[in-house]
């Protein structure tokens, strides 16, 4: 069944994620807001990861870990970040383009529990969607508070 | 009268419930002056604390001699407290007024005339605009400015040069008020009022010592707790308060939840109204939205993981949620200790939730009070001085924004409105990194009364950026400015001001500011005169003159919005008592009560705000907003609790907390300069427990080295009525800021992080650690009339 691979996706997808962020909070330390929200929005992707893995078990793979999606799916976190105002709006928009990724994952693998009327991943995927969008949110709403002072005053 | 210093409330007027507080008239006047030597009576209200007492001011021979309670006045029945009595007016006269205005020169404030400080001003504003727009320009103000003064500011920031970087220190002390009555109820203003004390069975203090930072209404209430048929109190504080005291000797409870787990024992009074169905079913279907996911929320809340969380006994934290699940009349206030703490707008959203859950609001006795720390934040928040858009209206609805527009005959873009409004804490790293390069400070300090205070000095002392700074006194902060202009204060200038119960005052001019100084609202006409500021056609874009002009300019601005002033005038305001908005046609003498209907302004085309996300801050779309229908139902918003920023280790194993005493206020900027409030309150301490203190090593009156990871300060010890592994120090002792000179600023220790969603820093939750310096040689100079109390002279010890 290739739901397992989108399983691993997600799994990877939200990993990624959740390290993504913390790299960012950190290399923008400065900003506190960035710093805390960051960890919190990570420690939900965390959340997820954790609650997957049995789902991942349940469906043939040892762990969320054992499972290689194609090269073309995957995605590449943030190593570092980039310094300055406009480097804290790229990064910010990357953690959206990766947040967007996880949550078109989530989308597409809700789509296949409700197939199987599997509700243990009906609902992690719901779940996982709704926390999904406040980190989309959050990382829009900063985006807007600092695009104007980074592309014109600084 | 008794010496109010060492009788902190006054003689007991004991009432009964349901009917009218007792009028009690205190006056104090110099020493000397008798009072049949007063020259005249000048109307005005008190303006050391968030209170709002109405009183008269005493002139003799041009000079500020002394002050009364207004008898007639809906909020103080005439009393005053030891800040009103002995802080109103002594500062007037001193020595150090600012007189003349001083410009920065080969690195020295030197004196100069007017025309060359706004020339100085000027010359610095046109350049930045030329070469980077509007965005260089930021403005901090007060919580202590009156109406008038905001709304020109407002009007010449946002119209005038369009900048978004606009803020008062009112966010270091009501922004938390203000984000929670606008998540709950979809725009800001307080649901109750003072009088609901008189109706009420029970009082819920929140993180809020108002036996010392509104003392007034602290008697109000002790006078129902010793009359008839007294209320019952419980209180939530880490510290063996006057007001924790009270709720025991009533029968109450007082919980003391570990610093920076608010939200936790919230969660569990919440979930107790659940379980144990205290919860008005009808209403809260008919009139709020969110209950599903509130209790979903809070379900994992049981008052033994709230104990485990909060170090509170779960007993009594059951007991507090009956008290308030089987009350028929609760009032709730709320102040600091949720809004300076972690977690601040969920914390303090809960409490409206309480209400909500009960259908507690809108009827006598079922008061909110999510108090204010200032006594005019509550203009700055409605005349948008704060960042926030005037009249209580939306940045993200274009209706509003167009509405302003036409109002001030502009453009809609040039009014800033694409993102929340820049915070007071974002301002200052803007400032730090020179992106703005223009800040204009006007009445406040925040060189001591922000976190971590020494990166706000080199913020302020740096080259990058031009600081003006316009108070009545070279304070901290003044000392690091390129111009500092001389304003005239409370008395020196006519105003109105709002205080936390919507109730509006008129302040009249007593006497004369001294020297060159002038009033704050003269002070921005002048600028925008200077900077000619125009509107589309051409013609200037301030319109008005006097205080009166500006008053009616507000009227017009505030007409059909909650907040609606178009029914009062100075006329109306020279009536016994202040007056209570909304004021309309329809009600020509004001409102006691908001959501007296259980209709609440959260339409989409009606709100402030469309809320936001409590843990993180995202803020919710209009599209969002317009899909929920919320259509006048309030609504029930939960988050998780999360531990605080920076927790406890062994390096730094105690926890630190700041708060205001009973004879200081501000930065005691005028406080400090009244000798009886002064000498009560000398100096700085800190406080710990005595369980601590024994294992320090430390006994009382011990000079103690107290460290963060962001600095120290040095201080006498009290051992006093703190929990165990907590820390108190009183904000806003002041210091030179010389080389050499001992750290004793409590935010010396504080932390640069705030609430996600009110933007407030949070001053309650540092770690710390404390050793002994040395011996010292008698008590601490902490006050043992209020909480600061030592512990051996004061009943229960934690
Ligand atoms: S309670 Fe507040 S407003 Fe009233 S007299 Fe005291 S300081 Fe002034």
């Amino acid at each position: 069944m290739n739901l397992v691979t989108y399983l691993g996706l997600a799994y990877h997808a939200e990993q990624t994620f959740a390290d993504s962020l913390r790299t960012v909070g950190q290399g923008h330390a400065k900003h506190p807001d960035v710093l805390f929200t960051c960890q919190a929005l990570a420690a939900m992707s965390d959340e997820h990861v954790e609650r997957l893995t049995p789902i991942v078990q349940r469906y043939g793979a040892s762990s969320g870990k054992d499972v290689k999606e194609p090269e073309r799916l995957h995605a590449d976190g943030l190593a570092e970040v980039r310094s300055g105002p406009v480097g804290l709006l790229r990064d910010l928009q990357d953690l959206h383009v990766l947040g967007t990724l996880v949550q078109t994952t989530w989308t597409v693998v809700f789509q296949a529990a409700q197939a199987l009327r599997d509700d243990e991943l009906i609902e992690l995927c719901e779940h996982a969607s709704g926390q999904n969008s406040r980190q989309l949110s959050w990382l829009n709403t900063r985006l807007k508070a600092a695009a104007p002072q980074s592309l014109i005053a600084a | 009268m008794t010496d109010r210093i060492a009788d902190i409330w006054g003689g007991r007027t004991p009432y009964a419930k349901g009917t009218a507080w007792p009028v009690r008239v205190d006056q104090h006047l110099d020493p000397g002056i008798a009072e049949d030597q007063v020259d005249r009576w000048v109307r005005s209200a008190c303006l050391l604390c968030s209170n709002g007492c109405g009183c008269d001011i005493a002139v003799k021979d041009g000079r500020m001699v002394g002050i009364r309670g207004r008898a007639g006045d809906t909020v103080n029945h005439g009393r005053l407290g030891p800040k009103g009595l002995y802080g109103s007016t002594p500062w007037s006269h001193a020595a150090d007024r600012l007189t003349r205005p001083m410009i920065r020169d080969g690195g020295v404030l030197t004196e100069c005339d007017w025309p060359t400080a706004m020339g100085r001003i000027v010359e610095v504003s046109q350049r930045l605009l030329r070469e980077k727009g509007p965005l260089s320009h930021g403005f901090y103000t007060s919580g202590q400015l009156f109406l008038e003064e905001y709304y020109t500011l407002a009007v010449l920031g946002k119209a005038g040069l369009g900048t978004p970087h606009m803020d008062g220190n009112t966010r270091l002390c009501t922004a938390t008020a203000a984000a929670a009555l606008k998540e709950s109820f979809g725009a800001d203003g307080q649901p109750g009022c003072y009088a609901d004390i008189e109706h009420c069975d029970t009082i819920f203090l929140y993180g809020h010592n108002l036996a010392e930072t509104q003392t007034v209404l602290w008697s109000r209430i002790l006078d129902r707790t010793h009359g008839p048929n007294p209320p019952v109190l419980v209180c939530v504080d880490p510290r063996r308060t006057k007001v924790a005291e009270e709720a025991v000797r009533t029968g109450g409870v007082h919980l003391a939840p570990r610093v920076g787990t608010n939200l936790a024992l919230m969660n569990g009074l919440t979930r107790e109204l659940f379980e144990h169905g205290w919860v008005d079913e009808k209403w809260v279907t008919a009139h709020t939205m969110g209950v599903d996911e509130l209790r979903s929320i809070v379900d994992s809340y049981t008052p033994e993981r709230v104990a485990e969380i909060c170090g509170v006994d779960a007993g009594e934290l059951r007991r507090a949620a009956r008290i308030f699940g089987t009350s028929d009349r609760v009032l709730s206030t709320v102040l600091q200790g949720f809004y300076q703490s972690h977690q601040a707008t969920a914390a303090a959203v809960a409490v409206n939730n309480l209400h909500l859950l009960r259908g507690l609001i809108g009827r006598p006795g079922a008061g909110i009070l999510q108090m204010n720390g200032q006594p005019t934040a509550q203009n700055n928040r409605e005349c948008g001085a704060d960042g926030d858009l005037p009249g209580f209206r939306n940045w993200d609805d274009e209706q509003h924004v167009q509405q302003l527009a036409e109002l001030w005959n502009v453009d809609p873009l040039t009014i800033p409105h694409w993102a929340d409004p820049t915070h007071a804490m974002q301002i200052m790293s803007y400032v730090e990194e020179g992106s703005i390069g223009f800040l204009w400070i006007s009445a406040t300090n925040p060189a001591v009364s922000m976190p971590e205070s020494a990166r706000i000095r080199r913020i302020l002392s740096g080259e990058q950026c031009f600081v003006v700074v316009q108070d009545l006194f070279l304070t901290e902060t003044a000392r690091l400015a390129d111009v500092v202009l001389p304003a005239a204060g409370w008395g020196e200038k006519t105003g109105t001001f709002t205080n936390v119960d919507r109730t509006v005052h008129l302040s009249e001019k007593a006497v004369d500011p001294p020297g060159e100084a002038r009033s704050d609202l003269d002070i921005f006409l002048a600028y925008a005169d200077a900077m000619d500021f125009r509107d589309a056609d051409g013609a200037p874009l301030i319109k008005w003159r006097t205080p009166e002009e500006a008053f009616d300019a507000w009227r017009a601005a505030s007409r059909g919005r909650p907040c609606d002033y178009s029914g009062l005038s100075y006329e109306k305001l020279r009536g016994p008592t202040g007056i209570r908005w909304p004021v309309t046609d329809a009600a020509p003498d004001g409102t006691e009560r908001l959501y007296t209907d259980a209709v609440f302004p959260t339409a989409t085309e009606t709100c402030e705000t469309y809320g936001h996300d409590l843990l993180t801050g995202a803020t919710v779309t209009q599209q969002e907003h317009r899909a929920m229908r919320p259509d006048g139902r309030a609504f029930l918003k939960g988050a998780e609790h999360t531990p605080a920023h920076e927790p406890v280790s062994e390096e730094y194993p105690l926890l630190y907390t700041t708060g205001r005493t009973v004879y200081q206020f501000h930065t005691r900027t005028k406080t400090g300069r009244a000798e009886r409030l002064r000498r009560a309150a000398p100096d700085m301490w800190v406080e710990l427990s005595p369980a601590d203190a024994e294992r320090l090593g430390i006994t009382e009156g011990d000079v103690v080295r107290v460290e963060s990871p962001r600095g120290w300060i040095e201080a006498p010890a009290r051992v006093g009525q703190v929990r165990e592994g907590a820390v108190f120090a009183p904000f806003h002792y002041g210091t030179p800021g010389l080389a050499g000179e001992v750290g004793r600023q409590a935010n010396e220790l504080t932390m640069t992080v705030w609430d996600p969603v009110s933007k407030q820093p949070c001053f309650k939750t540092a770690a710390c650690r404390v050793r002994k310096v040395r011996a010292g040689d008698g008590p601490a100079p902490a006050p043992d009339t209020a909480g600061s109390a030592p512990a051996s002279t004061s009943g229960g010890t934690r």
